[in-house]
């Protein structure tokens, strides 16, 4: 196996630098609205501003230049200043080519948003009008004029932040739990430090300040996530804050730098700043050229900040003790009363040795740690039932009575308590093996299932100004790191021992300090974070939407025009977005069309291009229209589109070159597309061939064509993703319409596809009654911009491949244009070295978004799972569902690149393999039939489920489409509605029991036993309902008896039951309402309303109710016991 | 001793098999640089598919030449590494430009590696052959 070819990329990737980056072509942001803050704040040079920055009003006299202030903190001074000349102005410079443009832009910066939480507890948000930042600005332009980057990117935000503050708290579904995490002093803070470092800020707002240790995260709110150490001087000043606010001296300008003094205790600030900047840079300078001479990473690995750029092993003893030190004096820093300023002066050359100790200490060993971390428990029962052995041929009962629950991991209560939720994230492995040789023995599928972006109710949302991140490898801090004393953290990812900064020792939650273990981070595994300004690019964009559709003959006969129109314009007030949001419409049939609704417009105006082979945009600014302002124009047109086309006689479709224009549209900001397509394009650029052999269809060789005809979509699809523009498909097409090559266009782009076959408005009601109900869904639901996503797993873990929609960055990171709450993902992992040393494995998923509020946001998630070195263990956390998804990822790439027969053939040989693994290496004996460890039982269940996918089924007639959508639907959807699609849950509904029923709001919900997917669990006598997710089939037996079908469906006897019954009548009647009050339930475990169809036994539509039945034999398909003795065939071979 | 048309063969293949050798360097640098995440796989992809065919002709061109010199010894080491190239080149993504390297797929763990194991053994195979190749020159010189 080549696994180990991917060594050490956690590792790898922490090296310094990130040459090249900035110039990529089609990635980028481009260069302009890549110059964002963060780039520079990650890199060493960057830090040094939060640190000489108060050092500046503190310390030195205004007029000196830049590195000269920065000499009192640095020992080595004559670097710095070198450093400094070298790499500032031209690394800010060029890294904010449009400073003025974040000034613009309102309410982008994260202060701002921070500020603006709690308006009445804030005496700055009323207290600091816009003109005292206006001074902060002007006069700091003064000092630091040779950095004009410096005030762009970072006095920009706070000037910008305090005028628009009117935005909203962005309210998620979480809003309970954000508000009660919104960290309102830290928030404050912010703003102190502001005017603090400023030293602008008239006395008298600092007197109104809430004495609390709320306040004293200010130091880092600047500093560089992750550089926690610039905490102290700041924060202590914080601290100090009981005292009368008379006393303080920060209302004097700069100049005045003796202000500060009084406040402080001695020798501290001098020591903060040392550490800080400093520290590293003389770390750069003396080690590493890397990080010094790497161009501005400014890119979004160094956004979300993938790496770090390290500097290297000899030179972290060097740049260590720095990281020591503030906090040593830190606790009896604040408990000292202030000591004269000038003490303070001399004192940071002879810093404090006791930091040196301290932080000298050797590290506890690593069974030590591992003991500390105390994840595992003893044996757990659940472990033992995993275990026991299952005779799969005789067992004939093998479903659970309910929903097959997701395996425990075997850890200790408390951190089970706040491990990821197993909807979020899940593991195809609960016990993570030690080693590559005990997995490969193993042989089952080592990765993990997310659904990152999962539509929460209750989410900690945490404004902080210092993100604690590790400093190596840029871990969250999560429930799972361990805290050796107060003042620092162990990483359990890399396992670098970390500095605690001042403002996580305060917990807003219960207003306590001195309990960082207690801080909601630390308390939850999947919080969000809103991200201040050191995560972003360029200021974040607008939520943008265009839609593009098709008006072509063909589509105007679907009707799917009116359905759309109609369903925007319901959705058009519930769209996400703020008052930035924009939105633009651009139709195409042989032409392209695009609407002018500019504000002022008495009628919306159309422009029609004909030049397809040369797309230009006929009016640059008046196509994408603010909503709010256009949104008469807007319904106006909604209302007349339908039938401006209805007489249409154009046939063809000019897709490629609509999607052109749709590119160059939205590559200014970035947003999301609509595609609404109804046929093969047929001109101009990405045209498509019809490539499906009708008579193919039901072959058993193979099937061609899974791939894309051409990379035209493919190529577009990253054009897009990298200008941030996500492109969704709705294919409604009855004939073939090469989905293998459109899909291309999503895939790509972190898109979404939606395909409904045969749609017509007249001749397929149910499938009409699907799309608007998605429609629905997906207008309204939330959407997160310009995201990426990194994974981080502990050292030893890699990453191998990953499953879904987006662009792979890099080894861990995801570039998702546009990321939304239905899209699941699936990374295959592989060990590198051995995890002996550690008895918990973690994983790591932070996605960066922006809300579409214009909010950066990140989500994290962590999951923490125990390792194990037992072949048997192993085995006993098995997570079955999770496995079969993963494998049925990994199939369908099989079936793209090699061939379909080779994915199925895998799929069996995956059975086989651990079945034989697990009775070689586990159970010892020989036994006659075919056993199975509990945890695996439902294995040959789901794979002969899988193999009777559209997605892979051969033999029985599949239109390629319809096969090719099945696979896109495996790779993109999220575990849950994967299973339901694999397995469906088959209920018998017709005599519901109170035994074992929900109580849930008054209301009581029948839970009946799940039943097998075979025809005998069936009787005439009974109605069963088929759950598949996306589908609903309620058949009805033809004795059914006459109650159920008077009471439920309203109809006299079975013979008068409509063929096309896609809905249970309100009747009010105890069946009818437990009928409803069942479907309710299952309907409300999934984000939108599933399309019910009645299904009579002799209807047609039984067909795709029988083919759901996945047990029983088809003309071209083993049944389940069938498949049990073939694998049991293999086995012994 | 005389200057044959063999002896030219080889000279020239010497000097094309050291470019091919800063081939297959710059190939195993650019993937390695992947693997470390100092680069876009788009930018790489774009800087490395122009690559492809020129090496491929290059190789493709001395060992015609060593067909016309009757050279079967040194044409029938080469053979395999030119059916390499006629399938490497024959089972590639489908894409509209030259090149074998399609940035959505090149991520992948197996690929990467397999591309760099790839790399390392086209060095060591030129760098056997450019010996191969000047013993040949020598050879010829000599015994003609």
């Amino acid at each position: 196996m080549s696994f180990y070819e991917l060594g050490g990329s956690d590792i790898g990737m922490s090296a310094p630098g990130y040459p090249g980056f900035g110039s990529s072509v089609g990635h980028g942001v481009g260069s302009a609205p890549q110059g964002g803050v963060a780039a520079p704040l990650q890199a060493g040079p960057g830090q040094t501003y939060p640190t000489t920055y108060p050092a500046a009003g503190y310390y030195s006299n205004p007029p000196q230049s830049y590195p000269t202030m920065s000499n009192p903190c640095a020992p080595a001074s004559s670097k710095a200043p070198v450093m400094n000349s070298q790499y500032h102005p031209s690394y800010y410079h060029n890294s904010h080519p449009h400073t003025a443009h974040s000034n613009a832009v309102p309410g982008h910066a994260n202060y701002g948003g921070a500020l603006v939480q709690a308006p009445p507890l804030q005496p700055y948000s009323t207290a600091a009008p816009p003109t005292s930042a206006a001074v902060h600005a002007n006069q700091h332009s003064q000092p630091f004029q040779q950095h004009p980057g410096y005030l762009g990117a970072y006095y920009g935000p706070y000037t910008a932040s305090q005028g628009p503050s009117h935005y909203p708290v962005v309210s998620y579904p979480s809003a309970a739990g954000g508000g009660q995490y919104n960290m309102q002093p830290s928030s404050q803070a912010s703003l102190q430090q502001v005017s603090r470092g400023n030293g602008t800020l008239p006395a008298s707002t600092s007197t109104t300040a809430p004495s609390s240790y709320g306040a004293l995260p200010a130091g880092p709110s600047v500093a560089v996530n992750g550089q926690v150490n610039t905490v102290s001087l700041p924060a202590l000043q914080r601290y100090d804050q009981n005292r009368p606010a008379s006393a303080h001296p920060y209302t004097g300008v700069q100049s005045d730098a003796g202000g500060p003094a009084s406040d402080r205790p001695p020798s501290l600030p001098p020591s903060t700043s040392v550490h800080s900047s400093p520290s590293h840079r003389q770390g750069v300078d003396s080690s590493s050229s890397g990080s010094s001479a790497s161009p501005v990473p400014n890119n979004y690995d160094s956004l979300e900040g993938g790496s770090y750029p390290v500097p290297p092993a000899t030179d972290s003893s060097k740049a260590a003790p720095p990281f020591g030190f503030g906090y040593p004096n830190l606790q009896p820093a604040y408990q000292q009363s202030p000591a004269s300023r000038n003490d303070s002066t001399p004192s940071y050359s002879g810093f404090n040795p006791p930091g040196y100790q301290q932080f000298s200490q050797p590290f506890p060993t690593m069974s030590q740690l591992s003991a500390a971390l105390g994840g595992i428990g003893g044996v757990s029962e659940l472990e033992v039932e995993g275990l026991r052995p299952v005779n799969l041929l005789q067992e004939r009962n093998i479903l659970p009575p309910g929903p097959v629950p997701p395996p425990e991991p075997n850890l200790s209560t408390d951190l089970r308590k706040v491990n990821c939720s197993s909807d979020t994230f899940r593991c195809t492995l609960t016990n993570i093996p030690q080693t590559q040789a005990l997995l490969n023995k193993a042989k089952l599928p080592l990765g993990l299932l997310l659904h990152p972006f999962r539509d929460l109710t209750q989410l900690p949302v945490i404004t902080s100004n210092t993100i604690v991140r590790c400093r190596t490898c840029r871990t969250y801090i999560n429930p799972f790191v361990s805290f050796l004393d107060q003042k620092r953290w162990k990483c359990n990812l890399c396992y670098r021992v970390n500095d605690v900064p001042d403002e996580f020792m305060y917990n807003p939650v219960t207003r306590s300090y001195g309990e960082p273990h207690k801080r909601p981070e630390v308390q939850n595994s999947t919080v969000e974070f809103i991200a201040s300004s050191d995560y972003m690019l360029r200021p974040p964009q607008p939520a943008v939407y265009l839609f593009v559709l098709d008006v072509s003959h063909n589509a105007v006969e679907t009707g799917y025009l009116n359905i759309f129109c109609q369903s925007l314009l319901e959705n058009l007030d519930k769209l996400p977005g703020d008052t930035r949001t924009r939105v633009g419409f651009v139709t195409f049939d042989s032409t392209i069309h695009f609407y002018n609704l500019q504000d002022g417009l008495s009628q919306p105006q159309m422009l029609v291009v004909s030049d397809i082979d040369d797309v230009f945009i006929p009016t640059p600014d008046s196509l994408m229209v603010n909503l709010k302002e256009s949104k008469e124009l807007v319904k106006d047109l909604l209302n007349t589109l339908p039938a401006m086309f209805t007489h249409t006689r154009e046939t063809h479709s000019a897709l490629g070159p609509a999607l052109q224009a749709a590119y160059k549209l939205m590559s200014p900001t970035g947003g999301r597309v609509s595609v609404f397509q109804t046929q093969l394009p047929t001109l101009g650029a990405g045209l498509l061939q019809s490539r499906e052999d009708p008579n193919q269809r039901s072959s058993t060789k193979g099937v061609q064509h899974l791939g894309p005809a051409t990379d035209f979509y493919k190529k577009l699809a990253l054009d897009c993703s990298g200008q941030q523009i996500a492109v969704d498909l709705f294919l409604l097409s009855s004939q073939y319409s090469d989905l293998a090559s459109l899909a291309c266009m999503s895939k790509y782009s972190a898109g979404s596809i939606y395909y409904y076959p045969a749609f017509h408005r007249i001749h397929n009601l149910p499938l009409l009654g699907k799309f608007q109900k998605d429609l629905q869904r997906y207008l309204t639901r939330k959407i997160g911009f310009e995201a990426v996503m990194r994974i981080r797993c502990t050292k030893g873990l890699s990453i191998h491949t990953f499953h879904g929609n987006f662009f792979v960055r890099s080894t861990d990171l995801l570039s998702l244009a546009n990321v939304n709450p239905d899209s699941g993902f699936a990374v295959q992992m592989s060990i590198d070295e051995s995890l002996a040393d550690t008895s918990l494995a973690c994983f790591q998923a932070a996605l960066l978004y922006t809300s579409s509020k214009g909010k950066r946001r990140i989500r994290v998630h962590t999951l923490c799972l125990p390792v194990v070195s037992q072949l048997s263990d192993v085995f006993a956390g098995a997570d079955i569902q999770a496995i079969t998804c993963l494998l049925a990822n990994m199939a369908i790439d099989r079936a793209i690149s090699s061939s379909l027969s080779d994915a199925r053939d895998a799929l069996v040989n995956a059975v086989v393999d651990s079945l034989t693994a697990y009775r070689n290496g586990v159970s010892g004996l020989q036994p006659a039939g075919l056993t199975a460890p509990a945890a695996l039982r439902l294995f040959p269940l789901y794979v002969l489920a899988l193999l009777k996918q559209k997605a892979l089924r051969t033999g029985t007639s599949t239109r390629l489409d319809d096969r090719v959508f099945a696979m896109c639907e495996f790779k993109s959807q999220p575990l849950r509605h994967i299973m339901r699609m694999v397995h469906p849950d088959l209920f018998r509904v017709d005599n519901f029991s109170e035994q074992g029923a929900l109580h849930l709001n008054n209301c009581v919900v029948p839970q009946p036993q799940l039943l097998q997917l075979t025809a005998e669990k069936l009787t005439r006598e009974g109605a069963f309902l088929m759950d598949c997710g996306s589908v609903l089939y309620l058949w009805v037996g033809k004795s059914c008896s006459e109650l159920f079908i008077r009471d439920v469906l309203g109809c006299p006897n079975h013979t008068s039951i409509p063929q096309n019954m896609t809905q249970i009548p309100d009747l009010d009647n105890p069946y009818s309402e437990r009928m409803r009050t069942f479907l309710n339930w299952l309907q409300e475990s999934r984000p939108f309303w599933p399309v019910l169809y009645v299904v009579k036994d002799d209807a047609s539509a039984k067909i795709s109710f029988f083919q759901h039945l996945v047990e029983d034999r088809t003309e071209s398909a083993f049944s389940y016991y069938e498949f049990l003795l073939h694998i049991q065939q293999q086995m012994s071979k | 001793m005389a200057f044959t048309f063999a002896a030219f063969c080889y000279m020239l293949a010497l000097l094309l098999t050291a470019a091919l050798i800063f081939f297959a360097i710059w190939h195993i640098i650019a993937f390695d640089e992947l693997k470390t995440d100092y680069k876009n796989p788009i930018d790489q992809c774009n800087t490395l598919n122009p690559l492809v065919l020129p090496e491929y002709l290059i190789h493709v061109f001395f060992c015609v030449m060593f067909l016309c010199a009757t050279e079967w010894l040194t044409l029938g080491l080469n053979m395999p590494l030119l059916a390499y190239h006629v399938w490497r080149y024959m089972s590639r993504p489908v894409m509209s430009g030259p090149g074998l390297y399609d940035p959505t797929t090149i991520m992948n763990a197996d690929i990467l590696a397999y591309c760099q194991k790839e790399g390392w053994c086209k060095l060591a195979f030129y760098l056997l052959s450019f010996f191969y190749y000047l013993y040949g020159m020598i050879y010829v010189l000599v015994s003609s």
